[in-house]
Formats: C-alpha cells, structure tokens, sequence
C-alpha cells in the first residue's frame, strides 16, 4: 500500500520552502522504486520547525524537521518513510511537547488533514455540527451557541449567541452572514492557518450561522496579502457545492445558502467591521457611525452577522458536541478556547490551542522557550498593533478578556508578539503612531489628525526636544483619540503608546537622542 | 506584466464581474491582475459601468494600497515592516534591501512596505511577486535576488 508523506502547503511551511520539498520528495522516490504519495496537508502550527513532514506508520504519524530539500535523500537512506531514525526526526508528532500540551478543538483538523478532501473532513467529524443544525429550530441553535459561551475572536469579545438572536429577531427579506477574514494584525495567523488548512470547518460554521438567522447569502472578505488562504477557499467552496453542503437545496433541504469570497485591497481598518462592509460594497472602507448596528443594518442595508473565522470555525464543534463541552474549558467569563499565535523574536513560534486561563508566562517560556535572539525579554505585545506592550510584572495574569481589560491591555485576536532587550519601546510607541496615521480611513479628527500629530510629538520626545511638555501633550492627545475615535484604529492607538511610556519609561528618557529609523514607514 | 489600456479588454473584465453586489472592488481586482495596474484612463469607463462619478472611483482607487495606477515594476518587492518583523531586525533588512536594489537598473525592482503578511512566527518575512519567504537574512535576500537581477 502506498505510504502517505505529509508535506503542509500553508503559507508559513511554503515560505520555509515546502513546495521544492514535496517535488524532492516525488522525484527521489521514484527514482528509488518507492510506493509514497505525498499529501499537501496543512501546518500543525510547530512553526520554527517548517517544514515539518510526516510520515504514517503503524504507530501512527511521525515527524520531520525542519527539512531542506537537500536533507531528502538521506531522509530516503534512512528509511524514514517507514519510521526509520535521522537527525531531523521528532517522534511521534502528537507527542511532541509543543502539541500534547494543547486543547485542540477550533484547529483539531488542522495539520492532520488535507485540506481540500471532503472524505477527509468527513472522517474526522465534519459536518456533524451541520446536521445538527438542520435538525433543529434556528432559535435552538441561537441558544446553544449563546450557552456556549462563545465571543467574538477577531478581538471584540462579543457574545456571539447575542449578536445572531438580534439578527435572527429583526424581520428582513435578506440577511447576511460575513466572515471578517481580514486579519491585518502584526502577530496574527490564526484566520490564515484555519482558512488554509480546514477550510470546510470555516464552511460549514458560516452554513449553520445561516440556518440560525435565515440568511441565505455568505461572504468571507479575506485580505489581499493572503493569496493562498484565497485559492484553498474557492476551491472549497466549489467543492462544498457539488456536494450539495451549500446551495439551493442544503444537503437536500428546502434551506439555501451561497458564499462567495471577496478579495480585500490592503487596507487595515477594513478590519473594523462597518468598514468592512462598506468595502464589500464596493466603497472606500471608511467607518461607519454605530447605531444602527450592523445587526440590524449592515451589508447592503440588510441585518447581517459579522463574526471572525475562529468565532465561526469553532460553531461546528459546539453543535457537534454540545454547549456544556464548550463551556466547560475557560474561566470566568471567557470560555473556551483561543488560538493563541506566539510570534516576533521567540524561539518556537507558533499556533498554541488553549483554553483560557494560560499565562503569558506559561505561552512565553513553556511553549516558546524564550526567545530566538537569547536574550532576555524584555516587552510582549499582545493583541495586535493596538494592543498594550506588557513587562515582566504582568505575565502572570491568566489570559482572560476581563483580566486584560483590567490591566488596560487586550486579548485581542490571541496575537503575541515577543521583544528581546534591544528592543526602543519609544521607537515602538511612533510607529504605532505612525501606522495609525498610514491606516486611518480619515473619518473622525482624533484618528486622522492625532496620529499624525502623535508622530511629531514622538518625534520630538525622541530627540530630547522639551521631553517633560512634549510627554505631557502625548498623554493628553492619547486621551482625546480614546475617547473621541469613532472605533478602536484610533481608540486603541493609545493602548501600545501609554503602555509603552508607564511601562518603559527609561527607553522614553534616553540621553542620545536616537534616530527615529524612518525609512519606507 | 502590464499591459496598455485596452477598452475592449478592460469591458471584458467589466462585464464578468458587473453582476456582483458591490462589483466595484472586484472590477478593480480584476483589471490589475490582467494588466498589472489600473490605467487611469480607465476611470470612466468604470465608473459609467458601475453608475458612480470618476470622482468615487478615482477615491476608491486611492483608498486602498493594493490598487496601483502606474504600470509596476518587473518585480515587485513586499517587505514586512509590521512589529513581529521589527522584532526580528525588519529595519536593518529593509536598509539592506535598499542598498542591494540601489544601482539595479529602472522599472526592474519595487520595494513596498506592507504590514503583515502572516508569516509572524517566522519573521522576518517577505514577498518577491506573489511568493512568500520567510527568516530572510541580508544573505538569503541576496541569493533570492540574484537570479531575478540577471534575467532582467
């Protein structure tokens, strides 16, 4: 029987040069007489080691990495297609610390799978939350997503069983459903690996949103920047159709829905959902005034619910398995799991599925073992670039959408970007400044003036020019773009400046001054 | 890789996307990956298709980075600049890639800031057209290039 190799085709894995591995792989093989076939699964997110391959045993998969296209031939030499030993060889992949320390449930397809094989989704439980749904009465389904727990993951943290009983209430002759696959956040990856590597989870979860609130019309904005979670998405879809788990008659029923992707033109704000929608529309992504709530008056004027790609790919789980499993994994009022996306200068990078409640300390040093440069650590960024730079005196904190708050920090998309000692928080401080002032869609004063001013503030406090009143007039400015923003690219700004300047105030004060290491920025 | 504006192509890619709701942006995808950009003298032929002014389209045009009005490069060069590549010396990359691209020849290589390409886990990260690499070192750079710099 021919033996599977597994050589992932996400993003990160190509990057790391997986596609010249996989064609090493096929020639080699032949050359050798050998029965493989190679499957493009996706990643199991154990970045630092891509490209990881794996092998099918009797003993179930074993891992390779990171492998070269040249390591392939001794790989061959050394029988590893049967197991066989090498340098590169990991174990068992599910053994392997970095995983067996997780809670798979939204990514338990991920890295397993190929992708684009229904047989595959089907075999590991896909499509069991769908019949599920259409079995039950959409405002079942409301409540059992809404006793789960579940809020929003692109950031916001809105109880999502709240966000589809207002749809699902407010009387319209079309509804919409959006997936906000726009993941524009530095540190982010978690949308890109899902869509990549289970894309009938995302599916099959917009499908049961439809059942819920009687739309009938899907659409994922996925970002421009992300050709190949593109690609891997129609081709789901077109596949999801034939088989008839979208479409007019959904697995034979009276009940239709069609999704559509649409491309995304780089634009950050069109994160922020009301723009978002504008850009589905074919405008500018500028904000829109809320209320009315998108709810109730979103895509096209019609009630739409607009959720992240994670919020949506964990609701085939919670139908599969119930309100109660969910729920049972968090603490507090965030309950769950959350795909956390340790990035930046760590050693072992990567996609770590928890639940909630893990510290920042755990995340930074049992799972990244630090970070890649060596030296000490120094700031973490979590929650993208509008997310607080926290010291060492808040790793701690278990990750929790309210314990954050409290801290004046954010959970966020689950985004962790790791700082080693040589890091400029006050040059990190202008460029988040700086990029609000590149991003703004220019519809409210406090974002559009006050990043720009907030860079020549930064600017000045950077080459020692009147720090005191120069630090003084930054706080002040901070206040007004929280409080005034129409949503959070301006009211967030402030959250890495001000964490950036309580937290590191000695990078604020320093004698030479410093470039501002302006180049393209 | 880009093309002159030709009307009957650009109604071509017009008319297979006129359809869509909100067919705007789509319409705009569409003719830059055909003809590279978007010609500017494209602009009211679009804009007549969708029943907006030249003045919105001209805006929407301008809203988004990806859209461009000027035929590109031969190669187009994405470097991250985003913090998780900061944090993995993005600066000093983006200085190399300046310099190595210094003297090269005009119209061959464009150098665009974008801000996360999702490859945070293995920063610092770039794309060379539409392929994607990551952990770039100044040497990797040079070794990517190289081959792009003598076809051209």
């Amino acid at each position: 029987m021919s033996i599977p190799i597994f050589v992932p085709r996400d993003s990160a894995a190509l990057a790391m040069g997986s596609d010249v591995v996989a064609q090493r792989i096929m020639i080699e093989a032949k050359q050798r007489g050998l029965d493989v076939h190679v499957v493009r699964n996706g990643s199991r997110g154990l970045l630092w080691l891509e490209p990881m391959i794996e092998v099918q045993t009797d003993h179930g998969r074993i891992a390779f990495g990171p492998v070269d296209d040249t390591d392939i031939p001794g790989l061959f030499d050394a029988h590893f297609h049967e197991g066989g030993t090498h340098p590169l060889a990991l174990g068992p992949t599910d053994e392997i610390p970095f995983l067996k320390q997780q809670e798979r449930l939204t990514f338990a397809r991920v890295g397993v799978t190929d992708p684009l094989s229904l047989a595959d989704y089907l075999a590991h439980d896909g499509f069991q939350g769908l019949h599920t749904a259409l079995q039950a009465e959409p405002d079942h389904i409301v409540r059992i997503v809404t006793e789960s727990g579940l809020r929003g993951r692109g950031g916001a943290a809105f109880p999502t069983g709240i966000k589809w009983h207002t749809v699902r209430n407010t009387p319209a002759n079309q509804k919409y459903i959006v997936c906000n696959a726009d993941e524009g956040d530095s540190g982010t990856f978690a949308d890109r690996m899902l869509m990549e590597g289970d894309p009938f989870a995302l599916i099959e979860g917009m499908t049961i949103a439809a059942l819920a609130v009687g739309a009938t019309q899907g659409y994922i904005y996925v970002r421009s920047e992300y050709p190949q979670a593109i690609l891997i998405l129609n081709k789901a879809i077109t596949m999801a159709q034939q088989a008839g788990y979208i479409g007019a008659h959904i697995l034979g029923s009276e009940k239709q829905f069609e999704l559509e992707v649409r491309k995304a033109a780089g634009s950050y704000v069109c994160g922020e959902e009301t723009a978002m929608l504008e850009s589905i529309e074919g405008k500018r992504g500028i904000v829109r005034a809320k209320p009315p709530l998108p709810a109730i008056t979103g895509l096209f004027g019609k009630p739409t619910v607009i959720n992240n790609v994670i919020s949506l790919a964990s609701v085939p789980i919670i139908l599969a398995k119930g309100a109660d499993f969910y729920k049972n994994h968090g603490l507090g009022r965030s309950r769950g799991t959350l795909p956390f996306q340790l990035a930046g200068n760590v050693k072992q990078g990567g996609l770590i599925e928890k639940a909630f409640g893990i510290t920042l300390r755990e995340l930074l040093y049992d799972f990244g073992g630090g970070t890649a440069s060596g030296r000490p650590i120094k700031a973490v960024q979590v929650g993208g670039p509008l997310g607080s730079y926290l010291p060492e005196s808040h790793w701690d904190t278990p990750m929790d959408y309210e314990a954050f708050a409290a801290l004046q920090a954010t959970v966020g998309h689950g985004g962790i970007v790791v700082h080693d000692d040589t890091a400029d928080l006050a040059k990190l401080a202008r460029y988040a400044m700086k990029f609000c002032a590149i991003e703004s869609c220019g519809k409210c004063t406090p974002c559009r003036i006050g990043a720009t001013r907030g860079v020549e503030v930064m600017d000045k406090i950077i080459g020692n020019q009147d720090r005191p009143a120069q630090i003084e007039l930054l706080r002040d400015l901070c206040d007004t773009m929280l409080n005034g923003s129409l949503c959070a690219m301006g009211g967030m700004t402030p959250f890495p400046v001000l964490s950036a300047l309580n937290h590191f105030p000695h990078d604020f004060q320093k004698e030479n001054a410093a470039t501002t290491g302006e180049h393209h920025v | 890789m880009s093309a002159a504006y030709n009307p009957q192509k650009v109604a071509e890619l017009i008319s297979a996307q006129i359809n869509r709701p909100g067919a705007l942006l789509p319409i705009l995808h569409a003719i830059q990956d055909e003809l590279g950009y978007i010609p500017p003298d494209s602009v009211t032929q679009i804009a007549a298709a969708v029943n907006l002014t030249r003045a919105d389209v001209h805006g929407v045009i301008t809203f988004y980075h990806h859209f461009h009005t000027t035929p590109p490069a031969w190669h187009t060069i994405h470097v991250c600049r985003a913090e998780a590549c900061q944090s993995m010396g993005a600066d000093r990359l983006a200085e190399h890639v300046e310099r190595n691209l210094a003297n090269s020849p005009p119209n061959v290589f464009e150098v665009q800031p974008v801000y996360c390409l999702g490859l945070c886990a293995n920063a610092p990260a770039i794309m060379i057209n539409e392929q994607l690499h990551a952990r770039v070192t100044p040497e990797k750079f040079d070794r990517l290039i190289g081959p792009l710099a003598d076809k051209s």
